[in-house]
């Protein structure tokens, strides 16, 4: 395919697009299939067929919207009319009612306005709107424009001052400058080079980059593409987690797709460019999303992390230039290209450009995936997108970035979400989970869920984190059991800020966070369970009450 | 000066360096001793027990000095008080980690974790000890490994693949039920692969592998890696 | 079928994680003499295969009951109260998470987020995803998958 070849797609599939009148979207992702999505998707079909309005009517397999939790959930272009909670029989209503008498049944539609309202949606702008199983979808879209503009424009030194100029920053976890990044590896000698995109989002709790590569998945092609174009890389991996056969399954079909339109693989739009791109599937270790330890993955052995230097971008896979980039960093990679990396910059906050998607989760009215700014503030984010908590509860903290994430009370829910101001109070960006805790929850039994949750999936290698979050899990216990002892307190402390600094990689470096915050935060709560062995929450030593 | 050559400073004291070497070997060839556990001469690094943690100035975080490269200009410290609390903490917790009593040990008088346990004052352990017991294996002919005295610092893994090139040894599951293997986690006596060289047994720094009937200050050989890897590469 | 499959991997040590996937989707679990073909078809030593096997939690060396649910033990669904329906299908099935029936039938795992967070709690029973579960929608559906009656309280 020549690159007007692909202009040439791009029109006729956008004129296909604006031939129907209505297009309807059925969400078919991990959210919405167990709730009957497919047979949805199917009465809509026939519906259509049934009513004769096949040729004013497309219906869409698509990816997710965002509002998980009353799945299946269905968009109505023109206008945007989501519905919640779609059966088989609402379909063949919608149809008769929306579609042929042109009105939108009200009581079915999603009902917190909010929700999109604060969000700006860069990297989700396709989610719900395009089927992933269909190249030709996100060509319509204006999909591989940035990829030929690239190649058929600018240099690779251009592609990264363009990048540099965005001022984005990974969105994995870390926060470092992605510019800068690939300057290094583009700097780097040794061929060939690789490049992996990191879709082992083992944060229990986030499921971003999941419904992204579900709903759309070329974003994240194309992104790799370029910044192969960039550094001069020949060879790429897909890393993503066993977990998700549904982005395993999608990403498969994409990746033929595009090589057969020869998106990807040799002369790629007839230039001399050449990438390819593989899958490799994680088995269930957290720490396998580390950089180092996915190196190991990848190449087949046990996904320990090593120590650094020597950094990746100069001996990565198999000794080779590695960049290693999170998903989401390299769907924005397109919409910098094509928007230019000044505009990119002036989103978000000065030192923080762009948005990012979060998974908001746990105790409130309307979790799902969303996108915001940089430097929104979490209160906007709970009570506005989220729409407050259920029941009338009381609101007691928020967990930010994880497992390893920090859990921030009341008094910090007016903390704009950006790298820095979330490291300051002992959370971190991490991959992007913000879970809502009521006061039904305990924060010592949180803490004590997170760190068992580490003790899991520390790889074992180095002392700190082996055997300190052990330590840390039987002072828990001990004090769940009614035996803690006030300078428990203290020694979690010490244990906490060891752990901290002297572990090997980002795992053990930041798995003492939740146990850290909710000291600093919710002291009261551990010396209730200490001194008193006694739980406000009713959580803990329910046990013992009943024996 | 020549190319290659880094100077730096260790405690204060000016030293001189090559490009590519660790803080660790630069401190050594100074006489500046740093703790270690999981380091060998002549083993690829591991960088896993943490003791060799020394402080850069100019930076709060902590580097191994076992595998940090030195740089032109650095000044390193190896003793704050920080550093010596940490060291401290590394070794109460492998000494609560599992169960090492010195006094029923083959390895006592001869064991590094001991050394380093009076060398760095460390009296007393502050964490609950655990006493679960762990595999023992005494099927082969003379090499026995006792799993309970295993500190996980992947010496005999490093020796049995690097040197003597059988990878009869690894690691199996992960975290804190992290287990040194044979094979696949079979016993040591019906292993078809072991060339029975003792390395493993000449390596470890506690007593988890030994020659039965035979005093471990006579095994013990720390020098053997670095031996064989500069006879093989001469 | 596993040997095919080694060879259109030319055999490459780093297909390692790959081959164990499929054999595990063949086989169902990954016994010592499955580990010891793999590791000699692609000529690794058995220890590292060993290693690498038992490092993932996805792969697993023992054989799993004809049915097995697992649970979500993520952020979200243990936010969500999911311990009080894994404790309620222990009790009710008499089997322990992690572990395999007496009889073999029944199987309980652990996994930590399945991505499905915003339907949490999650359990997943022979492959299908029970979203917003309670421990009654569970047990039935478990009773139901076993083709067990309930048993009447004694
Ligand atoms: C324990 C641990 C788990 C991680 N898991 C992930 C992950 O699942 N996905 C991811 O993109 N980055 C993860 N990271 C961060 C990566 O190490 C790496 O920084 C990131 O992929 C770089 O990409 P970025 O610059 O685009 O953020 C993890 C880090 C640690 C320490
Ligand atoms: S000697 Fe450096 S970490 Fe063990």
């Amino acid at each position: 395919m020549k690159p007007i070849d692909l202009v040439k797609l791009a029109e006729r599939d956008l004129d296909l697009r604006r031939s129907y009148k209505y297009r309807i979207n059925v969400c078919c992702s991990s959210g919405c299939l167990p709730f009957g999505a497919e047979d949805v998707l199917k009465a809509f079909e026939q519906a259509i067929k049934e009513y004769g309005v096949e040729k004013d009517c497309k219906v869409a397999r698509t990816g997710c919207v965002g509002t998980c939790s009353v799945g299946p959930a269905v968009v109505v272009e023109p206008g945007d009319y989501l519905y919640q909670s779609v059966t088989p029989e609402n379909a063949r209503e919608i149809v008769k009612e929306h579609i042929i008498k042109g009105t939108p049944i009200k009581s079915m539609l999603y009902r917190n306005e909010s929700f999109f309202k604060k969000q700006r949606r860069l990297i989700l702008r396709n989610a719900g709107k395009i089927d992933p199983y269909n190249i030709e979808d996100y060509i319509a879209m204006g999909g591989y424009s940035a990829l030929m503009k690239c190649l058929t424009s600018m240099t690779p030194k251009a592609v990264i001052d363009e990048v540099m100029a965005s001022g984005l920053r990974g969105r994995g976890g870390a926060g470092f400058l992605t510019g800068q990044k690939w300057t290094f590896v583009a700097r780097a000698s040794g061929n060939p080079k690789y490049i992996i995109a990191n879709l082992d989002e083992g944060d229990p709790g986030v499921f971003a980059n999941r419904t992204l590569a579900e709903a759309d998945p070329h974003a994240i092609i194309e992104g790799m593409l370029i910044a192969a174009y960039a550094i001069g890389a020949e060879k790429g991996y897909i890393y993503i987690r066993a977990e998700y056969p549904l982005a395993i399954t999608t990403l498969k079909k994409a990746l033929d797709q595009a090589n057969s339109l020869n998106l990807v693989g040799e002369n790629i739009l007839e230039t001399s460019f050449n990438f390819s791109i593989d899958l490799r599937l994680g088995a269930g270790a957290f720490v396998a999303g580390e950089e180092t330890a996915i190196l190991a993955s990848i190449e087949g052995q046990r996904a320990t992390p090593r120590p650094r230097p020597p950094y990746p971008a100069t001996s990565g896979l198999w000794g080779k230039p590695t960049l290693i980039q999170n998903v989401e960093t390299l769907a924005n990679i397109p919409i910098i290209i094509n928007n230019g990396g000044a505009w990119f910059a002036g989103i978000g906050t000065p030192k923080c450009s762009g948005t990012k998607c979060f998974s908001l989760t746990g105790k409130i009215n309307s979790p799902g995936l969303i996108e915001v700014p940089m430097g929104t503030t979490l209160r906007e984010v709970v009570y506005e997108i989220g729409n407050g908590i259920p029941n009338n509860r009381k609101f007691k903290a928020v967990l930010v970035g994880g497992p390893s994430g920090g859990c921030l009370p009341e008094e910090q829910i007016d903390l704009p979400i950006d790298y820095e101001s979330l490291t300051k109070v002992g959370a971190i960006m991490g991959s992007g989970g913000i879970v809502v805790i009521d006061d039904q929850s305990c924060m010592v039994d949180t803490a004590k869920f997170f760190t068992d949750f580490c003790v899991d999936e520390s790889c074992g290698k180095c002392v700190p984190c082996r055997v300190g979050l052990t330590k840390i899990k039987e002072i828990f216990e001990r004090i769940m059991r009614g035996e803690g002892r006030m300078e428990d307190m203290n020694l979690l402390e010490e244990l906490g800020n060891y752990i901290r600094e002297a572990s090997l990689c980002g795992l053990g470096q930041t798995a003492p966070n939740p146990v850290l915050t909710t000291l600093r935060y919710f002291k009261n709560e551990y010396v209730e369970h200490i001194s008193q062995k006694k739980c406000s929450a009713g959580k803990c030593f329910q046990k013992n009450e009943e024996g | 000066m020549g190319i290659g050559v880094i100077k730096l400073k260790i405690n204060e004291q000016e030293v001189i360096s090559r490009e590519g070497d660790t803080i660790l070997k630069a401190a050594k060839e100074h006489g500046i001793t740093i703790p270690t556990l999981c380091d060998l001469d002549g083993l690829s690094n591991f960088g896993g027990c943490r003791l060799c943690l020394v402080e850069v100035k100019g930076s709060p975080k902590l580097f191994p000095a076992c595998t940090t490269p030195v740089s032109n200009g650095m000044e390193v410290i190896t003793d704050s008080e920080r550093l010596k609390k940490y060291r401290k903490m590394a070794i109460e917790l492998i000494l609560s980690e599992r169960i090492h009593v010195c006094s029923v040990c083959v390895a006592n008088n001869n064991c590094e974790l001991q050394d380093l346990a009076n060398k760095l004052g460390v009296d007393h352990v502050n964490f609950k000890r655990d006493w679960n017991t762990h595999d023992l294996d005494t099927t082969h002919e003379f090499l026995v490994i006792d799993r309970n005295r295993c500190i996980l610092c992947t010496r005999c893994i490093r020796v049995c693949d690097e040197v003597e090139g059988v990878h009869v040894l690894d690691l199996k599951n992960r975290g804190k039920d992290t287990e040194v293997i044979i094979d696949l986690d079979d016993q040591w006596g019906v292993s078809k692969i072991c060339t029975s060289c003792r390395k493993c047994a000449k390596v470890c720094p506690v007593g988890a592998i030994y020659v039965e009937g035979q005093p471990i200050s006579q095994t013990r050989d720390k020098k053997i890696a670095e031996f064989v890897l500069t006879r093989r590469q001469s | 079928m596993l040997d095919k499959f080694v060879m259109q991997h030319g055999h490459r040590k780093d297909a390692l994680l790959e081959i164990l996937h499929y054999a595990q989707e063949i086989y169902g679990y990954l016994d010592k003499d499955i580990l010891t073909h793999i590791s000699n078809s692609l000529n690794l030593p058995t220890s590292h295969v060993y290693g690498v096997a038992t490092f993932y939690n996805f792969f697993k060396l023992k054989k799993p009951g004809s049915h097995i649910v697992t649970f979500c033990l993520g952020t979200a669904c243990f936010v969500k109260g999911v311990e009080e329906i894994i404790t309620a299908v222990e009790n009710e099935f008499n089997v322990k998470r992690g572990e395999t029936r007496a009889d073999g039938k029944l199987s309980v795992f652990i996994t930590r987020c399945i991505g499905a967070c915003a339907m949490a709690p999650n359990a997943i029973v022979d492959n299908v995803v029970i979203g917003k579960a309670t421990p009654e929608i569970v047990i039935d559906k478990i009773r139901s998958v076993l083709g067990e009656e309930k048993v009447e309280a004694n």
